[in-house]
């Protein structure tokens, strides 16, 4: 790849029906770029996690996804209330979504040790009140 | 086993993806959440749930399955309907309670793929 590919999406934090839509993109770009499989398939799950968790819990925000030549990097931003406990947050089956959420499919308290599952890194600043920003990486290069 | 097989075997009505049920498919795995979906499954070809909402439908396709059976005769919307034709994804639903569909499938050879590591 000669140059970075960089895509911009802002997620809808009202709609939980279009939650998801920003990481189906991603995976048919990844496609269109003749990522492999495997590669295609962490990426887009992390992404989805995120994304499905920025909807429940941060009334949306942003996501930014660049293509290099050895990595794919997510940037996911948002504006909610923030992680008191990252480490709780960490635990598998630790979740803090309504039952409404959970009706809904999601809220198993599987999102962020998902996403740190399916990626290569994965590093969290949050601040209480002001907003979460998640940045995880997958090489291009399949293990 | 062919998807059509699964049709047949869980007596279920087509709602798309008629030009796939030829395609051969080698797990499954069924639950109604899909954050277990996306924690535990790992190359299942086939999706159980009696969870009706576009989330099933993106949650398929993150994880490359080719057919969702909604089982207990849920119905699911034109709008998801319309998405698993965008993904290639074959939808159709059965009267059978989820227990008993995988019951069948299971018994006619359609296992779990081992879990992901």
């Amino acid at each position: 790849m000669a140059e970075n590919v960089t895509f911009h999406f802002d997620v809808d934090g009202e709609n939980f029906t279009s939650a998801g839509e920003a990481s189906v993109l991603v995976k048919k770009k990844l496609r269109q770029l003749g990522l492999s499989p495997e590669v295609i398939r962490r990426v887009s799950i992390a992404m989805y996690e995120g994304e499905i968790n920025m909807v429940i819990h941060a009334d949306g925000g942003t996501a930014d996804v660049t293509v290099t030549d050895d990595e794919v990097i997510i940037v996911l931003a948002d504006r909610g209330p923030g992680i008191p406990d990252i480490s709780l947050a960490m635990q598998e089956g630790y979740s803090t979504a309504r039952d409404n959420i959970r009706a809904l499919g999601f809220g198993a308290g599987m999102g962020l040790p998902n996403m740190k599952k399916y990626t290569d890194s994965m590093e969290i600043e949050t601040e209480l009140g002001v907003g979460t920003t998640i940045t995880m990486k997958v090489s291009c290069k399949d293990a | 086993m062919k998807i059509g097989q699964i049709k047949e075997l869980l007596d279920a009505e087509l709602l798309c993806g008629e030009e796939y049920l030829d395609h051969d498919v080698f797990s499954a795995c069924c639950s109604d959440m899909m954050s277990d979906v996306l924690a535990y499954v790992k190359d299942q070809g086939v999706l159980l749930t009696g969870l009706v909402n576009p989330q099933v439908i993106r949650t398929a396709d993150m994880m490359d399955m080719v057919c969702i059976v909604f089982v207990r005769s849920k119905v699911p919307t034109e709008e998801m309907v319309a998405l698993a034709k965008e993904f290639g994804i074959v939808v159709m639903k059965s009267r059978y309670r989820a227990y008993e569909a995988c019951g069948h499938l299971y018994t006619a050879g359609l296992v779990p793929a081992p879990e992901e590591k």
